[in-house]
């Protein structure tokens, strides 16, 4: 398989559907695992590296994972297709940059990726499209325990599952919801909800790591503590307390916007909808921005019934893409895909060569006006 | 809230007591609690169960074996001065070998525990995953003890009781 065979289209994971997903995007768990009787990578020579690769390569790739499953040496992929992998999300920034043999197992349907050589051994992935984290542990749990029928892994009783850091020690896990939080930045809000995340124990970042979140109003939260707490508690705790917790503070500012700032609000969906249809450059940046209103808009209108000028305009448009329902309304899955497809690397890999900025900016504009353009 | 016995002095202690999944629960002061013995015979307080579990958790000689004080791990040359440059240890032996230097390193990452509670790997003996399943259901029973859901305490002591 070809990265362009997936580069066409949104993943699984960002598709805008699942419980909870017009404010939990997505779903994620993350499993670090070490080999017993290997060093950690930061001490391991080349060829123990390239031994590990190895066999985990031949083991992740004889699990039936009920889908097609394919190997992508990332040492010897160019930047672009690293660029392309961090941006899906199938392997971390660190992986992409790392020196030495790794690589990625990745599931067709981008719901499982396996990274080899990360900082640790394997990192084992599992994503899914909005708020469904019990199915996330459930279906990592049962990959972990396949892949431990080939491998031992490097456990202590007192301390779990050895990792490369000490942060990471126990259970090795890293439970992330992404949580789309417009409203609250909207109604200058956001610091409240930073400072709930951080009573809580719990990392906050963007969608691309530090610093993307002011522009996607996207933010990843995930556990800190690995040690000392059972994976079932901390999904647990995740699934009863903290996300709803955190969808509470996006609703009442959602609300409060429709109760108490609607100029406010129909004023930034109508400037995004007309920069969007009339833009001849955009920025990543600023596309982020401003998709991240139309995204708000339309989930106000299905789950609030929202009503002002602009939501309205914005649910009048048709969709470009709907195929052979070409008279259904924008869908939050049209935006997504505008917002992933128009990323650096997907915009060049898709267009087949490297393009400087300002080309990228000229047709990301391109693209994203076809979509939005309504057929008089 | 009055004392359910003298119906006069505040009731200070509050019992709780689960008897096959049936919840009873009992308000008394003090000295009717004393007079009644009803604290000595039956319950203790949320201190002394917490002291009774900490002094009952396993030393790090039998989990561990106690590790060694050296400067270099023998297995991979690993130094600790290394961590604060790298961010990452040598091999999985450090965890043994410099297990006196990372303990507070540890506990203060993981907001202050030290021991394993969760998923053991289905190759490891039977006697070490009994004895991390019975550190798993302790550390849950506290957590259960802290946040004062007793049914959940309950069901945990029952379920630590067939383990031992």
């Amino acid at each position: 398989m070809k990265l362009t065979d997936i580069s066409n289209d949104i993943n699984d994971w960002f598709s805008g559907s699942g419980p909870l997903a017009d404010i939990v995007v997505s779903s994620r768990i993350r499993l670090a695992r070490n080999l017993a009787g290997h060093k950690f990578l930061h001490s391991c020579s080349i060829e123990e590296k390239s031994k590990i690769l190895e066999q985990l390569k031949a083991v992740l790739m004889s699990l039936d994972l009920g889908d097609e499953v394919f190997y992508f040496s990332v040492d010897q992929a160019p930047a672009l297709s690293r660029s392309f992998l961090v941006e899906r999300h199938l392997i971390s920034r660190h992986h992409a940059m790392a020196k030495g043999p790794r690589g990625v197992v990745i599931a067709r349907r981008e719901f499982f990726t396996a990274m080899i050589n990360e900082e640790d051994h394997l990192r084992l992935q599992v994503l899914m499209p909005g708020c469904q984290l019990s199915a996330c542990v459930e279906q990592i749990d049962r990959i972990d325990n396949d892949v431990e029928k080939h491998v031992d892994y490097a456990f202590n009783p007192r301390f779990g599952y050895l990792t490369a850091c000490p942060t990471n020690l126990g259970t090795g896990i890293r439970v992330s919801v992404m949580l789309h939080m417009p409203a609250l930045k909207m109604t200058g809000q956001i610091e409240k909800f930073l400072a709930a995340a951080k009573d809580m124990n719990l990392a906050v970042r963007g969608l691309f790591g530090e610093g993307s979140e002011a522009t996607s109003d996207l933010y990843q939260i995930s556990n800190q503590v690995t040690l000392g707490v059972s994976e079932r508690s901390i999904v647990s705790n995740f699934e009863s307390s903290i996300i709803p917790e955190m969808v509470e503070y996006e609703k009442i500012a959602r609300r409060q916007l429709l109760a108490k700032q609607v100029d406010i609000l129909d004023d930034k969906i109508a400037r995004a909808t007309a920069l969007l249809q009339n833009a001849n450059l955009i920025s990543s940046q600023e596309a982020l921005s401003l998709l991240s209103h139309l995204r708000l808009g339309l989930n106000m209108r299905e789950h609030m019934q929202a009503s002002t000028p602009a939501i309205d305009r914005l649910c009048a448009l048709k969709n470009q893409n709907a195929g052979a329902d070409p008279d259904r309304g924008l869908s939050i899955r049209t935006i997504n895909r505008l917002f992933m497809l128009t990323l650096p690397a997907h915009l060049q890999l898709n267009y087949g060569k490297s393009l400087d900025a300002a080309h990228r900016d000229a047709l990301r504009a391109k693209i994203i006006r076809q979509a939005l353009h309504q057929p008089t | 809230m009055q004392c359910q016995v003298c119906n006069k002095r505040t009731a200070t202690i509050h019992l709780t007591e689960i008897t096959d999944g049936v919840r009873h629960e009992m308000h008394i002061c003090e000295q009717c609690a004393a007079e009644q013995g009803i604290a000595a015979q039956s319950q203790m307080s949320i201190n002394d169960l917490l002291s009774n579990l900490l002094a009952s958790q396993p030393s790090d000689d039998e989990l561990l074996g106690g590790g060694d004080e050296v400067s270099a791990c023998p297995n991979c040359g690993f130094t600790l001065d290394r961590l604060q440059k790298e961010g990452t240890l040598g091999c999985p032996h450090d965890y043994e070998v410099f297990q006196h230097s990372l303990l507070p390193l540890i506990q203060h990452a993981h907001n202050g525990s030290t021991t394993h509670c969760g998923k053991v790997p289905s190759k490891v003996p039977h006697d070490t995953k009994k004895l991390v399943e019975l550190s798993s259901l302790r550390q849950e029973l506290e957590r259960a003890i802290r946040e004062e859901d007793y049914e959940r305490a309950a069901e945990l002591r029952d379920r630590m009781k067939q383990q031992e």
